[in-house]
């Protein structure tokens, strides 16, 4: 099953019938799985139970990373092999990396007022995340400034892949700049620099984000494609009232 | 070649005349630098010591509120309908009117840079510093802007959006500017380290913002 299978929205809209009830078990399952290996991991010698806000922190970072790496992605789909779905794929997860975006940097900065004494600096990786927020919000901003879906899915196309250069930015920030952050432990050549003991629940953690995004994600592409039927039938209707030229 | 050369010569034309809108730019520079001091205090040493970042952000809004005239006026007058089917490629096009609009918006704001100075207590070497970086800095704004323009060509009510998608993308330009302006007067950084990287900043915004805005303007235009 090709992606191209689905660029028929009814094909879609059935594909995500079906999906759906199992991915939002899986979400649930791995959630559950994930906040009892977070209760279970050990305290920091350093910061006690506090660590622990480690566990939404870091996936939430990836997530909002990720949503703008699908938004690109998407992006490519409009602009080089004008998939039918790319924009709705594009417009649905703005949202979703905003609001992960904003979690990680409302965990962030609640777990560094106890950790660093501040609720905010402005080093290279608070900074780069935060342009990132305020490139997503501009994004959503831009889609809900062009009405007509599709030259709205272009231009958002553009700005999204003009942004993405931001990615590898956040990413390496804390390597390139001397940043307060802690440097990368996980994603790195020499392998994570973490005990078993605290990997293995932010992994779990991990995937249990990913299938939401991507729970969410579906669910926000089904209700995009239904919305733009909706607009498509309301103009239909216009269009044949009594008194309308045509 | 001689059509882009036109195009050039046109728009800087268009913008010393009347309704051109070169000026305004350099006007709304001065008043906010001279709004600075009213909100800050006269403390002239928080002055030189901020006065910097008071003027390259200064620059900064005044080249974000003349951006809309890249396109606006030929959009409504079916000027650009006419330069999208014309034979020269887009991007030269794109490039010509780019180049043009920094010549009349953001290079004045650098002539008028020793004079704020003064307003901001710099001295010689503080001023001729901040107007070198905004030399340099300056096109950097302009291509990054004119992607942002032509995303809102087409809008009618684009209002505040341009200024919401184009500032994130302008913030490290900022930054090294104002980092270089600082390591050419306190230091202890070399002003070469952030000077360079702001040239090379201004440079990857012209390629990449003429090939940004070229497809824009292809896919925006109906």
């Amino acid at each position: 099953m090709a992606l191209i299978d689905f660029a028929n929205p009814t094909r879609f809209l059935a594909f995500a019938e079906r999906v759906l009830p199992w991915l939002i078990g899986l979400t649930v399952l791995a959630f559950a799985g994930g906040l009892y290996l977070t209760g279970g991991a050990p305290d920091d010698y350093q910061q006690g139970a506090t660590v622990k806000i480690m566990f939404l922190h870091v996936p939430s970072a990836w997530l909002s990373m990720f949503g703008w790496t699908v938004m690109s992605i998407a992006a490519l789909g409009t602009l080089v092999w004008r998939h039918p779905l790319a924009d709705v794929a594009a417009k649905a997860a703005a949202p979703l990396g905003a609001a992960f975006t904003f979690l990680c940097l409302t965990t962030g900065s609640l777990w560094g007022r106890p950790m660093w004494g501040t609720y905010w600096v402005w080093d290279a990786r608070l900074t780069s995340v935060l342009v990132l927020f305020l490139m997503y919000l501009g994004v959503i901003a831009l889609w809900h400034t062009v009405e007509e879906p599709s030259r709205a899915g272009r231009a958002a196309a553009i700005l999204t892949l003009v942004g993405a250069i931001n990615i590898p930015i956040i990413k390496w920030s804390v390597d390139w700049w001397n940043t307060l952050h802690q440097p990368a432990s996980v994603v790195k050549l020499s392998g994570p620099a973490i005990h078993p003991t605290i990997l293995l629940p932010l992994m779990t953690m991990a995937v249990a984000f990913l299938l939401l995004f991507f729970t969410l994600h579906i669910a926000a592409m089904r209700n995009e494609i239904l919305r733009r039927r909706v607009r498509t039938l309301m103009l239909m209707r216009a269009q044949a009232a009594p008194g309308n030229a045509s | 070649m001689r059509a882009l050369a036109a195009l050039f010569v046109r728009d800087l034309r268009l913008a010393v005349r009347v309704g051109g809108g070169g000026g305004i730019g350099v006007l709304f520079f001065l008043i906010v630098v001279v709004l600075m001091p009213f909100a800050i205090g006269p403390d002239l040493a928080l002055l030189a010591r901020i006065g910097p970042a008071i003027l390259w952000l200064g620059a900064l809004l005044a080249s974000l509120l003349t951006l809309d005239r890249l396109f606006a006026a030929d959009h409504e007058d079916g000027s650009l309908d006419l330069i999208l089917m014309g034979g020269t490629p887009l991007e030269l096009a794109v490039a010509a009117k780019a180049l043009a609009h920094w010549l009349t918006t953001g290079l004045p704001l650098v002539i008028v840079v020793p004079l704020l100075g003064l307003f901001m207590n710099l001295d010689g070497r503080a001023s001729a510093a901040v107007a070198l970086t905004l030399l340099v800095g300056t096109p950097a704004l302009t291509f990054i802007g004119v992607i942002g323009a032509s995303l809102s060509v087409a809008l009618r009510r684009g209002g505040l959006l341009l200024a919401v998608l184009i500032l994130p993308l302008t913030v490290p330009v900022l930054i090294f500017g104002v980092s270089a302006s600082n390591a050419a007067i306190i230091g202890p950084l070399p002003f070469g380290t952030p000077f360079t990287i702001l040239c090379a900043l201004s440079l990857v915004s012209l390629v990449i913002g003429i090939f940004a805005a070229a497809a824009a303007l292809r896919h925006g235009m109906e």
